[in-house]
């Protein structure tokens, strides 16, 4: 269920299913609807913590996974990709995970198969393709295309 | 630091120089706003101050009462002391930020000074849009002079943001009668008003980084209606908090309030309840009469219109010797009886009492409401009694020109 590539140990990404949440009362839903985004405080901005270092609260939608809206998805291929950021850039929800600027992978508990990724990368063939969801990715990897050759003038 | 500014032990003030003045003693640290008639002068006022260094807090002018709302939410959602003010279109425009204010429990302070809703377009003060806001979820509180709207002003800031409220407060006072007519007012000197209001803490304020929030989330069927039982319930337990600010405002200046205002009610007859600036005229026909005729009538006033006090109402009229209840609403009821008709009926029913109720519109448009007018509803009232049933319909029209107008007739016998 967790991203490919290495995850921290504190990691609590998609630990639940998205409404599964405990339903408590009106005596003990937060006053104003004021959800807070990690249990205790900060000593320094959430920016400079990495998020699988962050203590998230079950507020927090990090640790929500919505893998099951997902029907086709996105299959990295760290052979091919040159650590463009572009897929970083664009997705949408926050969903590929890179770290000093080295593409890590999918976090599929929050992608939703867009395909934004495959669309902005660049490279030929692309590093980023979409697949069924049911299909393993290492036929997936498998089957990846040969480079296209540029049509002659 | 702001300047401190020097006030006499008795000024000359209207009903929105007053709230200005009580707004720039509670040291707000954002007034977002956009001037309306007739509540204009409290924040062009307010902007004297802040240019003159009066205030230290941010004055923003927006293009809109719906964005001076939104930019008073954004703000006390940050972490801030915040108010501003409006009236009647303005106050329109506000109602769906009104609702987001109140169910984010954010303690914002309003001052609305209550005018009359187009259309016809009009400037006057009538109670449209204080009616407009009574299932907001805010508490309402009602000044029926200057000196009110300056007290009941500084205590919407100890009310709105005592730990155990944490909701927006309006104070109501009339355009016009109230807010443009220069009335004697007694004034706390500036560390005295903002030591009894004292300093803003802020609850699960955006600009604490050390603990990220979300506000305003959304909410479907399996959450939203617990929020606003918690949230209707943090409005009924204001009551004791306004007792207890009350209380404490009485103890530093001597001025009593109550969360329903009563004059001679102990041995009243007939009783007249009403809100406003017409309380006032209401006390000195009810004085007159007794002392022309001998007719007992006393006066009842809600003071906090939200939470509605069906407590102390019931209070006032559970009286053996209260035969009939008249209650005047200023605004137009749109197809049913008058607001405060049905709050206090609907008090009444549960009384051993069960005096007659029955409800006259008044007043739109700031129609002018005379002593003479009020004496001869009082006397219809002691017609109701000894007849012992409704001896008019149950709604009439005051002081409408053309033919008498009236609805529903009783069912007796």
């Amino acid at each position: 269920m967790s991203m490919t590539g290495s995850a921290g140990v504190t990691d609590k990404r998609g630990i639940r299913e998205l409404g599964a949440e405990e339903k408590v009362g009106w005596d003990a839903v937060p006053q104003g609807v004021v959800l807070t985004s990690f249990d205790g405080l900060l000593d320094k901005g959430a920016a400079f913590i990495k998020p699988e270092e962050r203590n998230y609260s079950d507020f927090n939608s990090y640790t929500a996974t919505v893998a099951s809206w997902r029907v086709i998805k996105p299959v990295y291929n760290r052979d091919i990709c040159i650590d463009c950021q572009n897929c970083w850039v664009w997705c949408p929800d926050t969903s590929i995970v890179s770290r000093d600027k080295q593409m890590l992978g999918i976090d599929y508990d929050h992608c939703k198969g867009c395909g934004v990724c495959v669309e902005v990368c660049p490279t030929n063939p692309k590093s980023l393709l979409m697949f069924a969801e049911t299909m393993d990715n290492d036929d997936a990897l498998a089957s990846w295309p040969e480079k296209k050759k540029k049509a002659k003038k | 630091m702001a300047e401190k500014f020097e006030l006499n032990e008795v000024e000359v003030w209207d009903g929105n120089y007053a709230a200005s003045q009580a707004l720039r003693q509670a040291q707000i640290d954002v007034v977002a706003a956009y001037p309306i008639t007739p509540s204009t002068p409290i924040v062009e006022n307010y902007g004297a101050y802040q240019a003159n260094g009066y205030v230290d807090g941010e004055f923003v002018m927006v293009e809109s009462e719906h964005a001076a709302m939104s930019g008073c939410v954004g703000a006390a959602a940050a972490g801030g002391r915040v108010a501003t003010a409006t009236s009647s279109q303005g106050f329109a425009l506000m109602a769906e930020v009104l609702y987001q204010a109140s169910g984010m429990r954010l303690p914002i302070v309003l001052t609305v000074v209550n005018r009359a809703l187009a259309s016809p377009l009009n400037v006057r003060g009538d109670h449209s849009d204080m009616y407009l806001g009574r299932d907001s979820g805010w508490i309402q509180l009602d000044a029926f002079n200057s000196q009110e709207a300056y007290d009941l002003s500084l205590m919407a800031f100890r009310i709105g943001e005592h730990l155990d409220v944490r909701l927006p407060v309006m104070i109501h006072q009339d355009g016009f009668t109230t807010s443009h007519k220069a009335q004697n007012v007694r004034p706390l000197q500036d560390e005295v008003a903002y030591k009894f209001v004292g300093d803003y803490v802020p609850v699960d304020d955006m600009l604490d980084f050390s603990r990220p929030v979300t506000h305003g989330a959304q909410t479907e069927e399996d959450w939203h209606y617990e929020h606003k039982a918690k949230q209707h319930k943090a409005l009924m337990d204001s009551r004791k908090v306004i007792d207890e600010v009350f209380a404490e405002f009485k103890e530093l200046t001597g001025r009593e309030y109550k969360r329903v205002e009563s004059y001679m009610m102990e041995d009243a007859e007939v009783a007249m309840v009403l809100l406003g600036s017409s309380v006032e005229t209401a006390i000195l026909a009810a004085k007159q009469i007794r002392e022309e005729t001998g007719l007992k009538v006393g006066i009842v006033s809600p003071r906090c219109f939200r939470p509605f006090p069906y407590d102390l109402i019931r209070e006032e009229l559970d009286r053996e010797n209260l035969k009939a209840v008249v209650c005047m609403d200023k605004s137009a009821p749109g197809g049913a009886m008058g607001a405060l008709f049905n709050e206090v009926s609907a008090a009444a029913y549960s009384t051993k009492a069960r005096p007659i109720i029955t409800n006259y519109i008044y007043g739109l448009g700031g129609r002018d409401f005379s002593i003479d007018e009020a004496k001869r509803i009082m006397n219809e009232q002691k017609a109701h009694a000894d007849a012992g049933y409704i001896t008019t319909n149950i709604q009439q029209f005051s002081g409408v020109r053309g033919p008498k107008l009236g609805f529903f007739e009783t069912r007796r016998g």
